[in-house]
C-alpha cells in the first residue's frame, strides 16, 4: 500500500519515502476514535512534519495529486472531499483521530513533508469505530470486585443469621471508653479533629463513622465535645452526627453547634488554630482520626505538651510514625476502617468487616502463592503475572 | 423517607461511580464529568457555610467574653479586611495580593517551619533506647539518617568480606523492610477504604448519616 507521489518544488535532499499506513479501531472507547499507524518515511531530520488526512467513506487517490506542488496540495486534495484530521511531529508514528461516529467507516492517507517534497500514501482501507462495552483492561479489578462484593454480602448474610463473628481486640479502640471517661473526670472537653480532607475521601468517612461513636460516649458521660473542620461539607455532616449521637444517648440539649465549627481551609492555618484551641481549652482527650499531612505532628505534639490522653487513626502511611511516637494509641491503616464496626459491634456491619479480613488473607496466600512460584519455575509465574495485568 | 433519600441517593451515585469505571460507555462518562463539575459548584456554596459558622462562633466568643474574646476581634477583622479587599481591588492586584504574600504566607511558613522543633521533640522520646524495638528504632533511624547525608557516603565497612557502604545500608532499609511494611499497610488501607464503599452504596453503614445505632 505504497505510493510515491513527488510533489516537490526541488529534489529531496534525503531518502524520504511515503509512508504505510494502517488505520484500525482505537481500543477501550465508545467507538469515537480510529487509531492511524504508520512506518516512517525516512530520518526525523529529513522529514518536517505529517499530516493526517481523513475521508468518510470509500476513496481513491484524487488523479490530479500526481502533478501537484506543496502548495496545491492542500486545495487538490480538499476539493476531492478531504479533511485534515490533524498534524503530526516527524518523530510520531501515530495519530489517533477523535469525535468520530461509530455509524460511518473512515479512509485515511499520510502526507509526509520533506524539507522540500511532500511523499503521500495511499488511501487506507475503510475502518469503522467499534463500540466497546467494557474495558477489558480492568477485567482483573472487575473480578477483584464482583468476588469482593460476595464476600461482604455472604458475611452480613450470615451476621443476619446471628453467627458469631470473632474480631481482633484493637487497643486504640478499647481505649475510647477510658478516655472519655478520663475527660469526664478531669471536667475537660474532648477534642475530635476528623482529618483534613473532604467528605469524598473515605478516611474521612471512616472518621465521621468513629466520631458518631465518640459522642455517644461523650453524651452518655455528659463531657462537652469539640470539633473543628478545616472543611465546610464535613462540619455539616459532623453537626448532624453529633446531634444525632446525643439524641440516640437522650443528650439532645448537650448539642452547640458552636462546638463542631469551621475553622480554616489553610492547612496550617488549620493547625494553628487547633494547636490553639488545645493550649486554651485544654481538652484531656484527643482524638486524630482520618487524613493527614505535616500537620499530624504539630497537633499531635501539642496534643502530647498539654498532657491530653491521645489517640490516633490514619491510612496516611508516611503521617504513622508521627502519630506513633506522640500519640498514647494509634489506629493503623485498615484499623481506621474497621473502629465504627469495632465500636458499634453491629452484625451487619461486622460481617463486613469479616470479608476483608478474608480478602486480606486471600492476598497474603496470593502474595506468598506467586513467590513459591518464582522460585519453582519462573516462566510460569511471569505467565501468571503477564494473566493478572 | 429522611434517611431513605440519601441512602437510594448514595446507591445510585455509588452505582454509577462503580460502572463507569469499567466501561467506556459515553454515557456514563458524561454522568462522571458532570457530577465532577457539580462537586465543584456545591464546594463553593459550601464556603457561605463555613464563612457563616466561623462568624458565629467568633461572634458567641465576643458575646459572652469568653477567655481571649478579643482575639476573636482580630479573626473578624481579618476576615473582614481580605473579604473587603478581593471584593473592591479584585483579587490579581492591589492589597489582596499583598495580604496573601505578606500576611498568610509567611504565617504559614512560619507553622510549617515549627515542625523541625516538634521532630526533634517526637524523634527524642521515640529513640530512647528504653526497650528492644526502641533500639532497634534507633539503630535503623540512625543508619538511615547517616546513610542520607554526605558523610554516610564516605563510610563503608566490611560484612564477611564483602565492602557495603551506609548508603547501601540506608537504601535497603527503606527499600526492603520499610516497603514491605508499607505495602502490607496499603493493602488493609486498600482493603478497608473498598470494604467501606460497598458499606456505603449498599447502605449497611449509614452512620455518616447520623445513625449511630
Amino acid at each position: 500500500m505504497v505510493i510515491a507521489v513527488v510533489a516537490g518544488i526541488a529534489p529531496p535532499t534525503a531518502a524520504v519515502t511515503a509512508p504505510e499506513v494502517d488505520v484500525s479501531d482505537t481500543p477501550y472507547d465508545w467507538g469515537e476514535s480510529l487509531t492511524i499507524n504508520w512506518i516512517p518515511s525516512g530520518p526525523p531530520d529529513s522529514i518536517d512534519h505529517y499530516e493526517i488526512w481523513r475521508r468518510a467513506g470509500w476513496a481513491m487517490l484524487p488523479a490530479p495529486i500526481g502533478q501537484a506542488h506543496s502548495s496545491s496540495f492542500a486545495r487538490i486534495i480538499r476539493e476531492a472531499g478531504w479533511h485534515l484530521a490533524g498534524t503530526a511531529s516527524a518523530t510520531d508514528t501515530v495519530f489517533i483521530d477523535s469525535g468520530l461516529s461509530s455509524d460511518s467507516s473512515y479512509v485515511y492517507l499520510v502526507a509526509a513533508y520533506g524539507k522540500r517534497s511532500i511523499r503521500i500514501s495511499q488511501p487506507t482501507r475503510p475502518a469503522r469505530p467499534r463500540r466497546q462495552y467494557l474495558d477489558t483492561r480492568h477485567t482483573n479489578i472487575l473480578l477483584a470486585t464482583i468476588l469482593f462484593i460476595s464476600a461482604v454480602v455472604f458475611f452480613v448474610e450470615r451476621a443476619r443469621r446471628g453467627a458469631n463473628l470473632f474480631i481482633r481486640r484493637i487497643a486504640g479502640l478499647e481505649a475510647i471508653e477510658e478516655a472519655v471517661g478520663r475527660a469526664t473526670e478531669m471536667g475537660r472537653p474532648i477534642l475530635y479533629v476528623p482529618g483534613l480532607e473532604a467528605m469524598d475521601e473515605v478516611a474521612t468517612v471512616a472518621a465521621i463513622d468513629i466520631l458518631g461513636q465518640v459522642a455517644k460516649k461523650a453524651g452518655e458521660y455528659g463531657t462537652r465535645l469539640l470539633v473543628p473542620n478545616r472543611d465546610p461539607i464535613v462540619m455539616a455532616v459532623a453537626q448532624q452526627v453529633v446531634r444525632e449521637s446525643f439524641s440516640a444517648v437522650g443528650k439532645p440539649h448537650m448539642f452547640r453547634s458552636q462546638d463542631v465549627f469551621y475553622v480554616t481551609f489553610s492547612q496550617f492555618g488549620f493547625a494553628a488554630a487547633v494547636a490553639g484551641l488545645m493550649m486554651r481549652e485544654r481538652p484531656a482527650t484527643n482524638f486524630f482520626m482520618g487524613r493527614f499531612y505535616a500537620e499530624s505532628l504539630v497537633l499531635a505534639e501539642t496534643g502530647n505538651a498539654t498532657g491530653a490522653i491521645q489517640i490516633a487513626g490514619t491510612d496516611a502511611d508516611a503521617q504513622l510514625p508521627f502519630f506513633i511516637s506522640a500519640c498514647d494509641y494509634t489506629l493503623i491503616g485498615e484499623e481506621l476502617y474497621a473502629g465504627s464496626v469495632y465500636l458499634s459491634r453491629q452484625p451487619l456491619l461486622l460481617g463486613a468487616l469479616k470479608a476483608q479480613d478474608y480478602a486480606k488473607a486471600l492476598i497474603i496466600g496470593a502474595v506468598f502463592g506467586v513467590v513459591l512460584l518464582y522460585l519453582i519455575s519462573p516462566e510460569i509465574a511471569e505467565l501468571v503475572r503477564k494473566a493478572f495485568g | 423517607m429522611k434517611r431513605q433519600g440519601p441512602i437510594i441517593l448514595a446507591f445510585t451515585i455509588g452505582m454509577l461511580m462503580l460502572v463507569q469505571f469499567f466501561t467506556p460507555a459515553a454515557f456514563f462518562k458524561q454522568a462522571y464529568n458532570i457530577i465532577l463539575d457539580w462537586k465543584q459548584v456545591v464546594l463553593g456554596f459550601t464556603f457561605i457555610l463555613g464563612t457563616w459558622s466561623l462568624i458565629r462562633y467568633h461572634y458567641t466568643k465576643i458575646s459572652r467574653r469568653r477567655e481571649n474574646w478579643q482575639y476573636s476581634y482580630v479573626t473578624l477583622a481579618g476576615l473582614a479586611a481580605t473579604v473587603t479587599a478581593a471584593l473592591v481591588w479584585k483579587t490579581a492586584t492591589g492589597p489582596y495580593p499583598w495580604l496573601f504574600n505578606n500576611v498568610q504566607v509567611p504565617m504559614q511558613s512560619t507553622m510549617f517551619s515549627l515542625l523541625a522543633f516538634f521532630v526533634a521533640s517526637a524523634s527524642y522520646r521515640a529513640f530512647r533506647a528504653r526497650t528492644f524495638h526502641a533500639t532497634l528504632l534507633l539503630i535503623a533511624g540512625a543508619l538511615v539518617m547517616l546513610g542520607r547525608v554526605p558523610i554516610g557516603a564516605y563510610l563503608s565497612g566490611s560484612v564477611f568480606g564483602v565492602k557495603i557502604s551506609l548508603v547501601e545500608i540506608s537504601d535497603w532499609v527503606l527499600n526492603v523492610p520499610n516497603a514491605a511494611a508499607k505495602r502490607g499497610i496499603m493493602i488493609g488501607v486498600g482493603l478497608g477504604m473498598t470494604a467501606t464503599a460497598i458499606k456505603i452504596v449498599l447502605g449497611i453503614e449509614q452512620t455518616y448519616l447520623g445513625k449511630t445505632d
